[in-house]
C-alpha cells in the first residue's frame, strides 16, 4: 500500500481539474511502509542507507551485538536449567535476539519497560540480575526483582494486560513532567487481547510517551498469525487509533534498532504512542514443555536459521572493521562466564519461607491473615518437633 | 449539622481529597463536565481543572489499567465504574494485577487505587444496572472491599479508602445515594476493619451491609411489636472483615441472621455466617440464617421487590429462630 497524497490523485490529467491544496490525508504518517523496514541483508552485507531511519552509531551496534551474545547464551542456559529440574518453565525467546536486546537498548535506565514472559533475555541485557529475572520461573515467588529500582514492570503472563498498564505509566510520569517513555513488549497473538486494543487506544488518546514493540514471532504457541488477524500486518492496526507504525525485520538488528529510536525519539518528544511490528521467529518450543512438531515443519525452522541475527549482525560488524575473530571470542568467552555463573548459583537451592506467604499481602495484614499465620506457624513447629524426635 | 445526602457526601469526600492531596486523580466514564450520571463527581472538573478530573474512552479494563499505570508513576487514582454490571471487563485487571501487584512484587509495588462501583438494585433499573458484586472482589485477597451504608461513613470509608495503601473496591449503594440525613463534614467514623453497632438489642442479631443495613433497621424496629428486641450490626468494611464485633454481638444475643441484598449461595453472607458459627457454638440457640436475594439473575424491575430481602422476608427469618426449640419446618422434609 502506497500513501499517495490525495493531493496528486485528485489533480491527475485525467480529471482536468486544477490542482488545488486538499486537506493532508489524515492517515498520512500514521500507516507502516508496505514492506518491513530493512538496513542489513540476511547475509550482513548493507542496504542502501536511509533517511528515515539513519544507522545507530556503531558503538551502539557493538553492544548491541555482545549482548544478543550473552543473551542467547543466557536463554541456553536457562533451558538447560528445565531439563536439570531447577527452573518450573521457560520459555524461549532464541531466535529473537534482535529485539529482546533492541527492545531495551533504545531506552534510558529511567524509562520503563513492560515485558512479558518471554523477555527473560530482554530483561537480562537491561542489566537486571539473572537469578532475579528467573525467580518466576524457579517459583520461590513471582517477580524476583525490584520493579521500581529497575524500571521494568513485573513479566506479565496475563496476556496485553501490560499494555494498558503502559499508558498509565507513560502518561503519570509526564503528567509529573518527567521525560519517562515506557516499552510496552508484546506477542503476535495477544494483539487479539482486548486490553492490547484498550493500551493502544488510551496512550493515543492521552497522548501517553509509550511505545508499544510487537515481537510477531508467527506463533502463539500452536496457533498460527493468520488466526490472530486478517489485517495486512499487525503495524497496520496502530492508523485506527491514529497511532503511527512502521514494521521491521526482526532478525535485521540495525533495522530493529533504528526503528525503535525513532519510535522513543517521538515518543519522548511528547508526539504520543508509536506502534512497531518486528517479524521474527521463535525458534524453539513456546516453552520446554511443548511439542513444536505437532504444529510446524522442521524445514520451516530450518529456513530461519538463515536469517539469524546474530550471525547477520556479526558478519555487518566484521565487514565494518569493529569486530574481529579476537574480539568475538572474547565475547563469546564472557557468555560462558556469565551462564556458568547463573547456573553456580540457580544450583543453590533457594530458602523460602512459608511464613512470607502473608507477608505483602496487604500493607498490613488482617486480622484474619494473622490468625492463618499463627496456624501455619504452629504446624510448622509441629512438624519440626516430630523431626526432632524422629 | 446539616442534612444532605450519601451522593453530596461521596462528591465532598472526592473534592476534599483531591484538595488535600495533589496527588489524587478522578477519571471514568462521564466523570468530567457531566458529573457522573449519579453526580457523585459533580463539579469536580470545573473546581480541580481536566487534568485532575477527566472522561476516558469507554473501557472498564482500560481504566482500570491506566489506573495501575497511574498509581505505579506514584498518582493516586480513584476511578469509576459506571454500574456494578459494567465493572465486569475490568475484573481480570482487578484480579491479575490491582489485587496482586503488592504481593507479586514482594510490597516493592503497590496500587493504591479506588475503584468506586455504584451496586445493587432497589432503583427500578434494567438489566445490567443493579447486580450486587461485592462477593466477586471479597473474594479476591489483596482487595478491600467498602460499602457504606450512612451519610457519614460515606464520606469517611471514602476518604480512608483514597488515603488507604491497598487498593480498595468501594461499593456505594445506588438505593441510597439521596437518602439524606444530618451529617457534619468533614466525618471521620469508624476506621477500616470495624463493624459498627446501630441498634442495640438483646434478643437476636441481625448482621447486614450496604443497602441491606436499612432493612435490617426497620425490621428491628417492627420487631418490637412482635416482641424481639433486635440488635443490628452494619458490617462497613466487608474486607477487612470485624470478627470481633460481629461475634462479640451474637455471643450476647445467642441468635444470628445475616442479611445482603445478593444472591445468597456462595455470598459474603455465607462467609459471614460461618464464621459466626465457627466462633459462638456454644452461644448460639440457634443456626444462624440467612435472608438473601434469590439466586437468580438480577430481575426485571417490576418483579425486583419479590428478589430483595424484605422487612417481612426479615422477621419471618427471625422468626425461625428456635424460640420454642422446635425442628425448623423449612428443613425438616429434607
Amino acid at each position: 500500500m502506497t500513501t499517495t497524497p490525495q493531493a496528486v490523485r485528485r489533480a491527475s490529467p485525467r480529471t482536468r481539474r486544477p490542482a488545488t491544496p486538499a486537506a493532508p490525508d489524515p492517515s498520512d504518517g500514521l500507516l507502516p511502509k508496505s514492506e518491513p523496514v530493512r538496513l542489513l541483508n540476511p547475509d550482513g552485507t548493507p542496504l542502501p542507507a536511509r533517511d528515515d531511519y539513519p544507522e545507530p552509531p556503531v558503538e551502539a551496534l557493538r553492544e548491541m551485538y555482545r549482548r544478543m551474545v550473552v543473551g542467547r547464551r543466557f536463554d541456553a542456559q536457562a533451558t538447560a536449567l528445565t531439563k536439570q529440574g531447577r527452573l518450573a518453565v521457560y520459555p524461549s525467546s532464541r531466535g529473537q535476539e534482535a529485539c529482546q536486546v533492541g527492545g531495551v537498548l533504545a531506552l534510558r535506565d529511567t524509562d520503563w519497560v513492560f515485558p512479558t514472559y518471554r523477555e527473560s533475555m530482554a530483561l537480562t541485557a537491561r542489566g537486571i540480575d539473572p537469578v532475579e529475572v528467573l525467580t518466576l520461573l524457579r517459583g520461590d515467588w513471582h517477580c524476583g526483582y525490584d520493579p521500581t529500582v529497575v524500571h521494568t514492570a513485573p513479566q506479565c503472563t496475563p496476556l496485553a494486560t501490560q499494555c494498558v498498564h503502559a499508558a498509565g505509566l507513560a502518561y503519570g510520569e509526564s503528567y509529573q513532567g518527567r521525560d519517562t517513555v515506557a516499552l510496552a513488549f508484546i506477542g503476535d497473538g495477544a494483539t487479539s487481547e482486548g486490553d492490547f486494543h484498550e493500551g493502544v487506544n488510551f496512550a493515543a488518546v492521552f497522548k501517553a510517551p509509550v511505545v508499544y514493540f510487537v515481537q510477531n514471532n508467527k506463533y502463539a504457541i500452536s496457533v498460527p498469525l493468520s488466526r490472530q488477524t486478517a489485517a495486512p500486518s499487525l503495524a497496520y492496526k496502530g492508523v485506527g487509533y491514529g497511532v503511527p507504525s512502521e514494521q521491521v525485520d526482526g532478525n535485521d538488528p540495525v533495522a530493529v534498532l533504528a526503528v525503535l529510536n525513532r519510535a522513543v525519539a517521538h515518543a519522548r518528544a511528547g508526539k504520543g504512542p508509536y506502534l512497531v511490528e518486528a517479524h521474527t521467529y521463535r525458534m524453539e518450543p513456546h516453552t520446554n514443555a511443548d511439542d513444536q512438531t505437532r504444529y510446524r515443519d522442521a524445514e520451516e525452522v530450518e529456513a530461519w536459521r538463515d536469517r539469524d541475527p546474530i550471525a547477520r549482525l556479526e558478519a555487518y560488524l566484521r565487514n565494518r572493521g569493529v569486530l574481529d575473530d579476537a574480539a568475538v571470542a572474547a565475547i563469546a568467552e564472557e557468555a560462558e562466564a556469565y551462564a556458568a555463573a547463573l547456573r553456580d548459583r540457580m544450583n543453590a537451592q533457594p530458602e523460602v519461607d512459608p511464613l512470607s506467604l502473608f507477608d505483602h499481602v496487604y500493607a498490613e495484614p488482617t486480622p484474619q491473615l494473622v490468625e492463618q499465620r499463627e496456624q501455619v506457624r504452629a504446624e510448622l513447629a509441629a512438624t519440626r518437633a516430630e523431626e526432632g524426635d524422629a | 449539622m446539616a442534612t444532605m445526602t450519601m451522593a453530596k457526601a461521596l462528591n465532598a469526600a472526592l473534592a476534599d481529597a483531591m484538595l488535600d492531596d495533589e496527588r489524587v486523580v478522578v477519571f471514568g466514564e462521564d466523570v468530567g463536565q457531566l458529573g457522573g450520571v449519579f453526580r457523585i463527581t459533580d463539579g469536580l472538573q470545573a473546581r480541580f481543572g481536566d487534568k485532575r478530573c477527566f472522561d476516558t474512552p469507554l473501557a472498564e479494563a482500560g481504566i482500570v489499567g491506566f489506573a495501575v499505570g497511574l498509581a505505579m508513576s506514584g498518582l493516586r487514582p480513584v476511578v469509576e465504574m459506571q454500574f456494578d454490571a459494567f465493572a465486569y471487563p475490568a475484573f481480570e485487571q482487578i484480579a491479575s494485577h490491582v489485587a496482586k501487584l503488592r504481593n507479586r512484587t514482594r510490597g516493592a509495588l503497590s496500587v493504591p487505587i479506588v475503584i468506586r462501583v455504584p451496586y445493587a438494585g432497589g432503583i427500578g433499573g434494567v438489566e445490567h444496572h443493579c447486580d450486587s458484586s461485592e462477593a466477586y472482589y471479597a473474594h479476591t485477597p489483596g482487595l478491600k472491599v467498602v460499602t457504606p451504608a450512612t451519610v457519614e461513613d460515606a464520606y469517611s470509608l471514602l476518604r480512608e479508602a483514597i488515603d488507604d495503601p491497598d487498593p480498595v473496591v468501594f461499593m456505594e449503594p445506588k438505593k441510597l445515594y439521596f437518602s439524606s440525613a444530618e451529617a457534619e463534614l468533614p466525618a471521620r467514623t469508624a476506621p477500616f476493619g470495624k463493624a459498627v453497632v446501630r441498634r442495640a438489642g438483646t434478643d437476636a442479631t441481625l448482621v447486614a451491609y450496604g443497602p441491606a443495613v436499612p432493612v435490617a433497621l426497620e425490621a428491628a424496629e417492627a420487631a418490637r411489636e412482635e416482641g424481639w428486641d433486635l440488635e443490628v450490626v452494619d458490617v462497613r468494611t466487608i474486607v477487612p472483615f470485624d470478627d470481633a464485633t460481629v461475634t462479640a454481638s451474637v455471643r450476647k444475643t445467642g441468635r444470628c441472621v445475616v442479611i445482603q441484598e445478593a444472591q445468597g449461595f456462595a455470598g459474603v453472607g455465607a462467609e459471614i455466617a460461618a464464621r459466626v458459627q465457627e466462633r459462638c457454638f456454644h452461644a448460639l440457640h440457634a443456626p444462624v440464617l440467612r435472608v438473601s436475594g434469590l439466586d437468580i439473575p438480577y430481575p426485571a424491575p417490576m418483579l425486583e421487590h419479590t428478589h430483595l430481602p424484605s422487612v417481612d422476608r426479615v422477621l419471618d427469618t427471625v422468626a425461625r429462630l428456635q424460640w420454642d426449640d422446635q425442628p425448623d419446618e423449612r428443613w425438616v422434609a429434607a
